[in-house]
């Protein structure tokens, strides 16, 4: 297990007060056949403005990681600190954005009063929701289907809906589960460019699970790689693709993006050899 | 045990609980027993006329048996009869959607001057109807649950309709159809029991609740309605029983 | 993007579970046909009716004793049109009396508004049961097997023995009526379907929704509000559809077994007194009791559609 870096990556400035510090933190899970350890001694720093992402086979706990960050679930030990804060405090302090796999919208509002819904919750005013709806669903491009209903909408487009409502109250932290796993590949290549410039543009730090290696590759500054039963981390990749808002898909057919799929690749295999040997 | 600690526990202590403040309210507040006799009353007069009580309670569970009987027969080959004939049920799916919101007992009355006042035919005319709809309407929605995959198989396949329907279409339905009798045989004692407000006969616990409330012998009265509820959770129970049974061995 | 083409305008999808029993079966059906056939089988029906008054025989069908087919007489079954006319006609000959119709349409409409009164009153005690099961997990396992007991049993039983509240009991100044008793005994049995219903639509948000705001740390009456009972609808409606047929079954027995005048349950049960002098004349309030029930689905029909917009299923991703 190689150590993790706690320095922020050339490019994404914002020094100060780390926006995800995990330090020795462990979370067991009580099953049928007793006591599953799902996290063991996990380390993790995300610099404000860095964009991380977590990568592992299925049940190495990746998930769980950014549910406890998220104060979804809590640690069995150990301590998540969130710009400085405890986990639940943070919550409370709305400092995060969160995304899951499936873009859980309300099936009975439009589009925009989705993307207000956090807004609405913490008594934002209407004319203020507006505007900041109308700006989010510009930024991923949906602005003619401010009035549409979900269902009217493709899983992509839910998806960037998904996304905007994330970014409704200007997180400087957006936790992302698996956000693009359901989407078809092209639709997801897409998704992963947009995501890249819109992380730029609004310079919140990403904490990314996935575990697909080439959108790990594409989208982070560091890839923290994890193996399962108990989940813990292996090695952590540095990609050194430079800034991520300057990704573009040319970057997709550069021999750099290559090597950093290789790095990631090979980290994950060695660390799957460790354990128990599962591909997914 | 633990299982059983945490799903029967709770509602077995809210019985009893529910139980000793009706006893306890009733005695304490001197509660006419006009407006709610004590369970012990009730108790001392269901043991006292038990007899007549499982008397009561076989013409009424008789009655909704056959009913019962009549209506499922009814409701699955008419269903089947639609599933596979779109005008007849194209024809038929507006009357039962009306059968399923209007009072079907009202219909007593009038059936008593079509089959005799002084036989039970009206009342199982009732409880069939009644039984038919939840019946005709379950297995209708269970024929049409067959999956695209499997009807493409059975094409594929070149099946036969008879082929298609004994190892696809009926088998999928199968769960369907039993909801369909569980909520029936519900219904059937509920019928039953009913179409005795409306006259004819006596006999039935029905007309034994009426007659009591009449002679203001409230706790007798009690007694009649307990009775009512356990024939009901008797009819209840056995359908879970027979569905149960049937779907055990071959998982749906 | 290409995906803006194909964002398709999809239809409002039946994410209902239970409401699929009475969707139309086959959706491309024109609506025009559909309706046609309807009428076309009610039609039969009366054809049928007619058919069989005239060629069965006049005691009916009786095998061992039991009738299975009924008589044919004109006081058994009298003809249709003999119904329709009696109809237009007044109630009895006395001076001054209604025209039949209007006679029941009055009676159909008294036990409307106390099924609706009754309805009202249910719904709103099944709602506050289901969200206290749904805050209390322990009430939820103490009461919920009671609620799901009580619909399998014949409660309505219960309708004779609150006959003789009225007249001898007072609740503080106002003294109990009737139509109290019938009320009661109705919103009882609509109670039950809406405290079940309402439960599971009040725990049916996928996890991901309730992560979703916790997420943003809303109260729980924040997720109530905008989330478990917006989600819901789609449970609670035929919840309340069975809630309305309940009320006005329980109506029409109530009032039969409690004695209230003026509903059309004690026209039923006093026109057929009649039947032998007067055929037609019982059917009347039996069409009445028909287009209660009907009246009744049709109130929460258009509820349904006034709720439409939170029956929409979101487009799986």
């Amino acid at each position: 297990m190689s150590t993790t870096e706690t320095t922020a990556p050339p490019g994404r400035a914002d020094a100060g007060v780390p926006a995800v510090a995990v330090a020795g933190l462990d979370k067991t899970f009580t099953t049928s056949d007793g006591l599953t350890q799902a996290l063991e001694g996990i380390d993790l720093a995300v610099a404000a403005g860095e964009f991380v992402s977590l990568i592992g086979p299925s049940g190495c706990g990746k998930s769980t990681l950014l549910r406890i960050i998220a104060d979804l679930e809590r640690p069995t030990s150990g301590e998540v600190r969130v710009f400085g804060t405890s986990a639940p405090q943070a919550r409370l302090d709305q400092a995060y954005g969160i995304a899951f796999q499936q873009a859980g919208l309300l099936g009975w509002r439009t589009v925009a009063a989705n993307v207000e819904l956090p807004l609405e919750l913490h008594g934002v005013g209407r004319s203020e929701r507006r505007t900041r709806s109308a700006e989010l669903l510009d930024l991923v491009g949906l602005s003619e289907f401010a009035a549409r209903f979900p269902d009217q909408l493709s899983g992509g487009m839910q998806q960037r809906v998904a996304i905007a409502r994330a970014l409704a109250e200007r997180p400087r932290l957006l936790l992302m589960d698996e956000p693009f796993g359901a989407l078809d590949e092209m639709t997801r290549e897409r998704m992963q460019t947009e995501l890249a410039r819109i992380s730029a543009e609004t310079g919140a730090a990403v904490v990314f699970v996935t575990h697909s290696i080439s959108e790990a590759a594409f989208l982070s500054d560091r890839v923290v790689v994890m193996s399962p039963r108990p989940g813990r981390v292996t090695t952590t990749v540095t990609t050194g693709l430079g800034p991520v808002g300057q990704r573009t898909d040319a970057l997709r057919e550069d021999p750099r993006f290559f090597e950093a799929v290789t790095a990631i690749r090979e980290a994950l295999h060695a660390g799957s050899a460790g354990g128990s040997g599962e591909a997914t | 045990m633990n299982l059983v600690a945490r799903r029967v526990l709770p509602p077995v202590v809210l019985g009893v609980v529910a139980l000793v403040i009706w006893q306890a309210t009733v005695t304490v507040l001197a509660i006419p027993e006009l407006v709610l006799p004590s369970p012990s009353a009730i108790l001392a007069e269901t043991l006292a006329y038990l007899p007549v009580l499982v008397s009561a309670a076989l013409v009424t569970g008789w009655n909704a048996l056959v009913g019962l009987v009549i209506g499922s027969v009814l409701g699955i080959a008419l269903a089947l009869v639609a599933a596979n004939a779109r005008v007849f049920d194209e024809l038929t799916v507006p009357l039962v959607a009306a059968l399923a919101v209007i009072p079907i007992v009202a219909l007593a009355p009038v059936l008593y001057t079509m089959f005799g006042a002084d036989l039970q035919s009206a009342r199982q005319v009732v409880a069939g109807i009644s039984v038919f709809v939840p019946v005709f309407l379950n297995t209708l929605r269970g024929l049409r649950q067959t999956r695209p995959v499997h009807r493409d198989l059975m094409r594929a396949y070149a099946a036969t309709r008879r082929q298609a329907m004994r190892t696809v279409t009926l088998p999928t339905a199968r769960p369907f159809i039993f909801t369909g009798l569980r909520i029936a045989s519900s219904l059937s004692v509920i019928a039953a029991l009913v179409a005795e407000y409306f006259g004819g006969p006596r006999g039935g616990l029905g007309t034994f609740i009426t007659a009591s409330v009449a002679g203001s012998d409230y706790a007798r009265a009690w007694s009649y309605v307990l009775a009512s509820i356990v024939l009901g959770l008797i009819f209840y129970l056995a359908a879970l029983a027979v569905e149960t049974l049937a779907l055990r061995r071959r998982p749906a | 993007m290409s995906e803006h083409t194909t964002a398709t305008a999809v239809a409002e999808r039946t994410a209902d579970p239970a409401a699929a029993l009475t969707t139309p079966p086959h959706e491309r059906t024109g609506r025009t046909r559909r309706v046609l056939m309807g009428v076309l089988g009610v039609f039969a029906v009366g054809v049928a009716w007619e058919a069989y008054k005239f060629i069965g025989p006049d005691d009916g069908v009786v095998v061992a004793g039991v009738r299975i087919l009924p008589r044919t007489t004109d006081i058994a079954m009298p003809h249709l049109w003999d119904m329709a006319v009696r109809l237009t006609e007044p109630v009895t000959r006395a001076e001054g009396a209604d025209l039949l119709w209007v006679a029941t349409a009055k009676a159909a409409a008294f036990s409307l508004g106390v099924a609706a009164l009754s309805w009202v009153i249910g719904v709103s005690v099944g709602l506050a049961l289901a969200l206290l099961m749904q805050r209390l997990r322990t009430a939820e396992s103490a009461v919920l097997p009671w609620v799901v007991l009580s619909q399998t049993v014949p409660l309505i039983a219960l309708a004779p023995l609150v006959r003789n509240w009225g007249s001898r009991l007072s609740v503080g100044p106002i003294s109990w009526e009737n139509w109290m008793s019938v009320a009661v005994i109705a919103s009882y049995l609509a109670f039950f379907p809406v405290a079940v219903g309402a439960l599971r639509g009040l725990k049916s948000p996928d996890a991901i929704h309730a992560d979703l705001l916790r997420s943003y740390a809303a109260s729980w009456w924040q997720t109530l509000i905008r989330l478990r009972l917006p989600a819901s609808v789609p449970y609670l409606l035929p919840a309340l559809r069975l809630a309305a047929a309940n009320a006005v079954i329980g109506t029409v027995v109530a009032e039969v077994s409690i004695g209230l005048r003026g509903g059309i349950g004690r026209m039923i049960l006093e026109f057929a007194q009649s039947a032998a002098g007067d055929p037609p004349k019982s059917w009347a309030p039996i069409f009445g009791a028909i287009v209660l029930g009907l009246l009744a689905a049709g109130a929460v029909a258009l509820l349904g559609l006034a709720l439409r917009r939170y029956r929409r299923g979101e487009e799986p991703a």
